[in-house]
């Protein structure tokens, strides 16, 4: 750590851009050549003037605690070139980053954040104080009325499913996806974005590979599963009503218990569908050693809002969701600006992996895979099968998922490791481990693999 | 509990309930509900199970070798952020419209940053290695560096992946090559290796004992193609000693006509060998001294004839289309005599005498060309500085050769120092626009007089009006070459100048912007260098 605080890797830095081109424009800026009068302060500011090709200069300043941006460019990119451009300087420990004096235009902004902050609100995309349903009789009517519609939309796709079984899967390598499409069409229309996206993941599978009969049948099964269990989601126990209700769509707000711990950054990961792009990031709390999923979502052009470079550790709340065997979490009130983290969290053997996944699918049937930290694991690298994550004994392995292979992050775990044990956090399944960052002893480097 | 098992239930999904029935007992489960559903139900329960029962598998294959380890202290923290973000940047786009803007060009400082590295004896960090190989992939100048790098853990890595096969050919340090010591390793990799692997072999056989490796290079010489002959022995050109001077002789007598001749020139770049000696005898029957007219001045004589000696000493006989053949043969003389041989035959002479003396009948360009030839061959470092002349000299007026590909031949030759002595005087006098191949021959980074001398130039170009592009080779060479020391000094280049008189429209701008460039560049290159020492940057006071 030093004088300004905890600098990022160009990498992480760059993870926040909108898009390519944003990418590319902010790594041009990303030098002292057009910036002037920055500076940035122990508590993760960063400011400065870029010069452009007008003759006033930009106005751009960056918390890096949130992180939060504010340029008086007239972007629409978010954040804009000039943000990462600065980012990237104090990444790279710029000299023009050195005067320590905070100029007006950034002490205002700043200040107004803080005390934001300090007041408990952030100005994050949906923080503050939940608004109070002006009638809470019409909210209890609407509600009942969307469920009426889910009831209506699970019992349409519990016919669709006993048709495909009674006339055979094998029929459903014919029937095509766009009776799938047109299915889970109607499960948007019922408001239930969680059938309609298990629906979309049926329609994927027939002809994606051999054994995919069994898997359209376990996915239908688990699909009229959780249909069953929404028509019956009066009768079960709350923990398990709640994990029902997210799984088909209906959120909550995040009300569950509210911890306070020194959370480390495990990973960070976006995935997207063109459309919209998810970002995952696993935390795992010190003190508690509880684990938390915050998901932050971006439009398309945008970055999600979150970014939380893997390998800091940050003093913060996170208040959890409710629901049986619920990680996801929001992040609340940050204490203090982020600081390097120790290391690995504890972890266990590669027999514990699957064994943590079993016991959570006691809570909740429907997950894919649980996080879990494996330690003294050696990855054995394969040129045309699987990659596998082996105990140091040779004893036994797990299967590296297929989305993770052809992953540039694989052979970093495999450079990382050498051929020697490691400790590796990632997602455990049924269709195998996704490695997500890995640490040897060797170095003091987190290594994220996503 | 039923006793279905999942295959029952996969052939009745796959088939339809319809044609055929779950059994019974998965019906006699679901009271009131119809087949489909009681199938379902029970295939859940089925894959709930099967996947809360999932265990770790004993591997297939063996589990990998550990990669051996690597001594080398590990980067500092700052350095090691720094590599990242020089393999990150290496497949940046350049600006829009060819023009460079003012940041650094980071492709360009990873050589930089891998010749300091291991010039420091520093380890790479192992999860950077990937990204290191696919930089040595893409890029065939950096590899040598890239894998002296990545070490032993790197060449580990690379044979799991085929991407990275490159480093296992001819990688430093050897792959699989058997220790020199080791002579049945080496016979039976000199019998069975790949060629790349053969020559590999020998060259560390050779430096560990060369007589040895004679012998192994003689004993299936005869059986060799003609072109891996004179691959090998283009192998021996790296640390050519007297040792090999038998085994080359016997060369100059070999079934292909390019091997004899490169015997022949290696042979003469060995100034005491026997064929240096033959040529010095031919080559003195030809150049003489005339004192007949007062002042002394060269008469040459040029061969008549290519006798079956010379031809073995690998004078080739027939000329290229366009010269002469008795200046050929001259040529070939001159270029392989010995060059101590001048000044006794040439009254006693320093070679600065005897480049300035005339030569008779238009030889002189013939003879000069051919001791330029020999300097470089023979690495004499005063016959080199003769030939050169003062660097105010124009060059088609001095002594030697104009070809400034053959001047910087010539430059390397000298001293680090006094190459870049030279080549300050040369550009103070000529300007920067024949400079760029002779800057390229000087040592980085480069000393403070040839520094000051290319910003002068470029500051006078400047004046002149012209636009930065035209000298961009320098600009970019100044880039990486200049000390880094000297960014401050630059500071004041970078302000946008008022545009003097008949000056290119939009000139002052561009220049401010590629001195901006210069300057980021060389702060970046001085950080890069503190950060390899484990120094911090200066601090902000």
């Amino acid at each position: 750590m030093n004088q300004q605080g905890v600098r990022w890797t160009a990498e992480q830095v760059l993870a926040l851009a909108p898009d390519d081109a944003s990418r590319r424009a902010g790594s041009k800026l990303g030098t002292a050549g057009p910036w002037s009068g920055g500076g940035s302060d122990g508590s993760g500011a960063v400011w400065g003037l870029c010069r452009g090709s007008g003759g006033k200069p930009y106005q751009t300043v960056v918390d890096t605690t949130g992180p939060a941006y504010r340029c008086s460019c007239p972007s629409r990119k978010f954040p804009c070139k000039h943000a990462l451009g600065l980012l990237l300087l104090w990444a790279a420990d710029g000299e023009p980053l050195r005067g320590s004096d905070v100029p007006d235009w950034a002490g205002q902004w700043l200040a107004g954040r803080r005390t934001r902050a300090a007041a408990g609100q952030g100005d994050r995309a949906g923080g503050g104080p939940p608004a109070k349903p002006a009638d809470p009789e019409a909210a209890r009517r609407r509600a009942q009325q969307r469920a009426a519609r889910i009831t209506a939309g699970a019992e349409e796709l519990e016919q669709r499913l006993a048709d495909l079984l009674r006339g055979g899967l094998a029929a459903a390598d014919r029937s095509g996806y766009g009776l799938w499409e047109e299915t889970a069409a109607r499960m948007v229309d019922a408001q239930a974005p969680g059938l309609a996206g298990r629906v979309r993941e049926l329609g994927a599978i027939p002809g994606s590979g051999p054994d995919w009969p069994v898997r359209l049948l376990e996915e239908c099964a688990l699909t009229h599963l959780l249909d069953r269990a929404w028509l019956d989601v009066e009768r079960l126990p709350e923990p398990l009503a709640a994990t029902v209700r997210t799984r088909v769509g209906l959120t909550a707000p995040a009300d569950g218990p509210v911890v306070r711990d020194q959370w480390s950054v495990l990973a960070q990961y976006d995935t997207g569908d063109g459309r919209l792009t998810t970002r995952r990031v696993w935390l795992h709390g010190r003190g508690s050693g509880r684990t938390a999923l915050l998901l932050s979502f971006g439009a398309a052009g945008r970055a999600p809002a979150l970014a939380l470079p893997v390998g800091l550790a940050l003093d913060a709340e996170v208040r959890y969701h409710t629901g049986a065997g619920q990680l996801r979490a929001e992040l609340g009130e940050r204490f203090s600006p982020p600081v390097p983290d120790t290391g690995p969290p504890p972890g266990g053997s590669v027999a514990d992996a699957p064994a943590a996944y079993g016991a959570a699918l006691r809570e909740d049937p429907w997950l894919d895979s649980w996080p879990v930290t494996l330690t003294g694991v050696i990855p054995v690298p394969s040129q045309d099968g699987p990659w596998l994550l082996a105990d140091a004994g040779g004893g036994s392995a797990l299967p590296v998922t297929p989305a993770a292979l052809g992953r540039p992050g694989l052979w970093r775990l495999a450079a990382l490791s050498g051929g020697r044990p490691v400790t590796v956090f990632g997602e455990c399944g049924h269709r195998g481990f996704t490695p997500l960052t890995a640490w040897s002893a060797d170095t003091p480097e987190t290594v994220p693999l996503t | 509990m039923t006793t279905t098992t999942w295959e029952d239930l996969v052939t009745s999904a796959l088939l339809g309930t319809d044609r055929r029935a779950p059994a019974p007992e998965v019906l006699a489960r679901a009271p009131g509900k119809d087949a489909p559903a009681a199938l379902l139900d029970a295939a859940a329960v089925h894959t709930v199970r099967r996947r809360a029962g999932l265990l770790p598998a004993p591997p297939a294959s063996p589990l990998p070798e550990p990669a051996p380890d690597d001594e080398r202290p590990p980067l500092p923290e700052a350095a090691r952020l720094r590599l990242g973000q020089l393999l990150a940047g290496r497949s940046g786009a350049p600006a829009a419209g060819g023009r460079r803007g003012t940041a650094p060009d980071l492709t360009e400082l990873l050589p930089q940053w891998l010749a300091a590295a291991n010039a420091h004896g520093h380890r790479a960090p192992a999860s950077l290695l990937p990204a290191l190989l696919d930089a040595g992939r893409a890029r065939t100048d950096l590899r040598p560096a890239a894998l002296t790098f990545a070490g032993p853990r790197g060449l580990w890595l690379a044979r799991l992946n085929p991407d990275w096969r490159f480093a296992l050919r001819g990688a430093p340090g050897g792959t699989s090559l058997p220790d020199p010591t080791d002579r049945d390793g080496v016979r039976r990799l000199w019998e069975e290796g790949l060629f790349a692997e053969r020559v590999a072999l020998l060259g560390a056989v050779r430096e560990h004992d060369a007589a040895a490796a004679a012998t192994l290079l003689a004993s299936t010489w005869s059986t060799e193609r003609a072109e891996d002959r004179l691959m090998f022995l283009d192998s021996l050109r790296t640390g050519l000693t007297y040792a090999d001077e038998p085994f080359l002789e016997e060369a100059l007598s070999d079934r292909s006509r390019n091997v004899r001749s490169t015997a022949a020139e290696l042979l003469s770049a060995l100034p005491r060998s026997a064929l240096a000696r033959r040529m010095a005898d031919r080559a003195s029957t030809c150049v003489g001294l005339d004192r007949t007219g007062g002042a002394a001045s060269i008469t040459v004589e040029a061969p008549h004839e290519c006798d079956a000696g010379m031809q073995r000493d690998g004078v080739l006989p027939d000329p290229p289309s366009g010269r002469g053949q008795r200046s050929w043969w001259l040529g070939q003389l001159a270029e392989s005599a010995p060059l101590a041989l001048w000044p006794s035959r040439l009254g006693g002479r320093t070679p600065e005498e005897i480049v300035a003396l005339p030569v008779a009948d238009g030889w002189r360009d013939e003879l000069h060309a051919a001791w330029c030839r020999a300097a470089v061959r023979q690495q004499d470092a005063a016959w080199a500085r003769a030939l050169l002349g003062p660097p105010t000299t124009p060059p088609a007026t001095g002594p030697g050769t104009s070809s400034l590909a053959e001047r910087s031949k010539l430059l390397s030759v000298l001293p680090d120092g006094e190459r870049a002595a030279w080549v300050a005087g040369f550009i103070a006098a000529h300007g920067l626009s024949e400079a760029f191949q002779l800057l390229g021959v000087c040592a980085v980074p480069w000393t403070e007089p040839l520094g000051r001398a290319v910003v002068d130039a470029l500051d006078i170009a400047r004046d002149a009006g012209s636009y930065p592009w035209s000298f961009s080779g320098v600009m970019g060479l100044a880039e990486r070459c200049l000390d880094p020391g000297q960014a401050d000094r630059l500071e004041v280049l970078t302000a946008v100048p008022d545009e003097p008189e008949g000056a290119s429209p939009g000139a002052g701008g561009y220049w401010s912007e590629a001195f901006q460039r210069l300057v980021a560049t060389l702060r970046l290159r001085a950080a890069m260098l503190a950060e390899l020492t484990g120094a911090s940057t200066p601090g902000p006071r």
